[in-house]
């Protein structure tokens, strides 16, 4: 036996394992400084005003209500347009489009629009919609908002889909059920876990996007549920205020972040709880 | 495979022998459930079964046998169109079934399915409760109240003899019971919908034999209502619960016959070869 080899590979062994060590602590580290920093900031701005009061004008002392009520109605909506069309899809890579050429270029135009910048989105939309109707809206808002959401929910629909063994759709169809019963209540049901976490996960990606709603849905100083008028929201007025020369103005912005933050910090709690296989069946 | 036989020819006869050879139950007439005629099978451009002809005879168990890759499981899956889920392979050829081409493009594949059940390898209970696992294929053709559907599912359950082991927890889900469980809980499931034939795709294969003895067990009393064909590559299950079985080899039907002339006086060397153990 060659001491010298042994000996060698358990210093490699030292030298990589210290390495992954430093990479993965000074990850977390940078991460706990950014969230320290975000609840040392955010939440000395909390007070009830923030939930009762709308954006002021800059300067001024005020809350957040319109902002928030914005945020959730846009968020709520990018959700409802997005989901189905990216679940059809999904669906229709993993059943139906297995190896077909408009299968593979579905796939990999969804793989782009997945990693696009978000600004494209909102510039795309802006185009297409804000231009047309000559100002901002919340529809075009909640559009852009859709366009993040469908490549996030093809790509976990139709991942959780190719999980799925597909001896439990022959044992599906082997009773006589028709495709879309396979489709429907064997397969989804057998997949509903990853496919929730996948809709969670694409909610809280949008819940912090601003560029696509910068040109948008754009701003508001007041209060407003018309969908066809601008309306504000948390991460533009972030955007606005962070750079404020008045510390009122700023400190609005840090509580904005801290909402956002604690908001999508639940969610990916919620998708991970979903997807560990003790929530599963039995 | 390069044994010959005693008479020399007899190896290269593709034509089997159809049918039983007297010793049976004396006054009973077999019917042929199913007709396989001249089929063949392709996996893209590779052919995997070649012009296999066999009948099936009603209420009766026909074991098919062979070393692996013989083309045994396809031809199983030809015959309830299993195989038509997979857009490259395709059959060639007839399976009539009372009369009925199966393989016609025409054919509605969830009514023959419906009509020709189908357990797997491996057990494949769905994701939903005991009762639903069964209620599932009900469902899909009949619409019954609710007591109805009860009486149903109780009656599945017992004829899978799996009733007395899951009454109480008949809403937990499928996926807790134990694998040998499971599989009579997929029998049940098969046997629910009151198909005409049932279709064994390796049903023991991944058992412990207390559980494949209860599986054994239950194709026995199957029998007397159902049209059971059994694919395996255990020869003692098939020696056991079989009253025809069919032997095969590199996509091709060998020998086929009642099971006791098949084990004990082959025809065919390369038959002899497998059940002795020389090769496969």
């Amino acid at each position: 036996m060659e001491l010298a080899i042994y000996r060698r590979r358990r210093l490699t062994n030292g030298v990589v394992m210290t390495l992954a060590w430093v990479a993965a602590l000074s990850g977390i580290l940078i991460l706990a400084v950014i969230l320290a920093t975000l609840f040392y900031e955010g939440f000395s701005g909390i007070s009830l005003k923030i939930f009762t009061q709308i954006t002021p004008p800059e300067g001024e002392d005020g809350g957040l209500l319109n902002a928030i009520v914005g945020s959730l109605i846009m968020t709520v909506l990018g959700t409802a347009i997005g989901t189905p069309i990216g679940i059809l899809a999904g669906t229709y890579l993993a059943e139906f489009g297995r190896g077909t050429r408009l299968a593979m270029a579905v796939r990999f135009i969804n793989d782009i629009l997945l990693s696009a910048p978000s600004i494209l989105i909102g510039l795309f939309i802006y185009d297409l919609m804000v231009t047309r109707m000559h100002h901002a809206s919340a529809w075009a808002g909640s559009v852009a908002l859709s366009m993040l959401v469908v490549p996030v929910v093809v790509r976990t629909t139709e991942n959780m889909l190719q999980l799925v063994p597909d001896s439990l759709r022959e044992a599906a169809a082997a009773i006589g059920s028709p495709r879309w019963v396979v489709i429907m209540k064997v397969a989804y049901r057998a997949a509903r876990a990853g496919m929730i976490t996948g809709v969670l996960l694409a909610v809280a990606r949008i819940t912090g996007e601003t560029a696509p709603l910068v040109f948008t849905a754009s701003n508001d100083q007041f209060m407003s549920t018309d969908m066809s008028q601008p309306m504000a929201n948390l991460p533009v007025v972030i955007f606005n205020f962070a750079n404020s020369a008045y510390p009122a103005s700023r400190q609005l912005a840090w509580t904005a972040a801290l909402l956002i933050t604690l908001a999508v910090l639940a969610l990916n709690i919620g998708a991970r709880t979903l997807s560990t296989p003790t929530s599963k069946q039995s | 495979m390069n044994e010959t036989s005693p008479s020399g020819a007899g190896i290269q006869t593709q034509k089997p022998r159809l049918g039983p050879r007297g010793g049976d139950a004396p006054g009973q007439a077999l019917k042929e459930k199913l007709s396989v005629r001249d089929v063949s099978f392709f996996y893209g451009e590779a052919k995997a079964l070649k012009n296999v002809t066999l009948p099936v005879y009603e209420r009766k168990v026909t074991a098919l046998i062979g070393p692996s890759g013989c083309g045994k499981s396809t031809l199983l899956r030809i015959l309830n169109r299993m195989y038509d889920l997979y857009p490259k392979q395709r059959a060639e050829g007839e399976v009539l079934f009372d009369g009925n081409n199966v393989l016609d493009p025409k054919q509605d594949l969830n009514l023959l399915r419906a009509r020709i059940g189908m357990v797997f390898q491996k057990p494949t209970p769905f994701p939903m409760s005991i009762y639903d696992n069964i209620a599932f294929g009900i469902r899909l053709y009949e619409r019954l109240p609710k007591s109805e559907m009860d009486d149903r599912v109780e009656s599945a359950l017992k004829r899978a003899a799996l009733w007395e082991e899951v009454r109480g927890k008949l809403n937990q889900s499928g996926l807790g019971l134990s694998g040998g469980q499971q599989q009579r809980l997929c029998i049940a499931r098969t046997i629910a919908v009151r198909p005409e034939i049932v279709l064994l795709d390796e049903p023991t294969s991944a058992l412990d034999p207390i559980a494949t003895a209860k599986v054994e067990e239950l194709i026995y009393q199957l029998k007397n209502d159902y049209t059971i064909v059994i694919v395996t590559h255990n020869m003692q299950q098939a020696a056991r619960v079989a009253d025809y079985t069919a032997f095969m080899y590199l996509g091709e039907l060998v020998e086929f016959g009642e099971t006791r002339q098949v084990f004990t006086k082959p025809t065919k060397s390369r038959t002899e070869d497998y059940i002795t153990g020389r090769f496969g």
